[in-house]
């Protein structure tokens, strides 16, 4: 059974730019074509300060920019071949550009188990920042472990 | 059923336009795992994938949800977004072709600002839901 001692518990704080080249990747990986999200022009012409960036970005940051100790296979020492995702939420404060510095934190918000402990969940909640400190995202995940 | 074509006509009831994806192929694994930062070797490496109680590897979950994200960002900008959540409800095996659909399931106000909420789906062609989501969109 996982630690539910360790609800609460939290990351580093990491920084990440974002970048566009990294974008340009994930665009060609989902099949998103719109010129916004890879071309400079494109952007300002639809009237974007930056390239925008699409929905679910703010957890390839989070991948990217991944803390020292993961939460749920360092910290709770899961196995990674049986977890699996269950959930995700984003909400969006503030949208993200490509040449923002963007801050993330993430922490363990709860544990809890199903199935007379057959299947254990542990949910983490992330924040993304920009440099003026604003609040862009913050994001619900669920992971589920099946024991 | 009614389409709306974008946010500007969004209606209760109304459908987005759908979007019907290539068959995830590895190769489309490969891009996710390198452009999404997810190197979960479960989408990767089929031994390692049979080692954990699957026949194959299988695709990313948020691929499918940036599949969704892509749905929503065709039909309103994607800063008009204010939340978007899913439940992962059953996996998407390889060579699945992926249907993406939307419906405006009400309209309310709230700060003064209408928003539409929007109910979500990714399906595979047996008819089988892999997510289930919604999302909050602004319409100004």
């Amino acid at each position: 059974m996982l630690d539910k001692t360790k609800i609460g518990a939290e990351t580093e704080e990491r920084e990440i730019t974002v970048e566009a080249g990294m974008l340009r990747l994930f665009c060609q990986a989902i099949g998103e074509a719109n010129p916004v999200y890879v071309d400079e022009n494109a952007a300002r012409d639809a009237g974007y300060r930056a390239i925008p960036t699409p929905p679910t970005y703010a957890s390839v940051l989070a991948n990217l920019a991944p803390p020292k100790t993961d939460l749920v296979l360092g910290v709770l020492g899961a196995d990674l071949g049986r977890m699996l995702h269950g959930e995700q939420g984003f909400t969006q404060h503030k949208p993200i550009f490509v040449g923002d510095r963007i801050r993330l934190r993430q922490r363990i918000a709860d544990i809890y188990d199903k199935k007379g402990g057959a299947l254990e969940f542990v949910v983490l909640e992330t924040s993304a920042t920009n440099q003026d400190d604003e609040l862009c995202a913050t994001m619900h995940t669920v992971a589920v472990l099946r024991n | 059923m009614t389409i709306a074509a974008t946010y500007r006509e969004a209606a209760v009831g109304a459908e987005l336009p759908q979007l019907v994806t290539p068959p995830i192929d590895p190769l489309t694994l490969a891009l996710f795992a390198g452009g999404s930062g997810d190197h979960n070797p479960i989408h990767q490496d089929r031994r390692f994938a049979q080692a954990n109680g699957f026949d194959e590897v299988f695709a990313h979950g948020m691929l499918s949800m940036a599949y969704l994200g892509r749905l929503l960002s065709n039909w309103a900008p994607p800063e008009r977004i204010r939340e978007f959540s899913t439940r992962f409800v059953s996996i998407t095996p390889l060579r699945s072709v992926v249907t993406c659909s939307g419906t405006v399931a009400d309209i309310g106000i709230e700060d003064g600002a209408r928003l539409a909420r929007i109910k979500l789906t990714t399906t595979l062609s047996d008819g089988t839901i892999t997510l289930s989501g919604e999302a909050q969109v602004h319409l100004g």
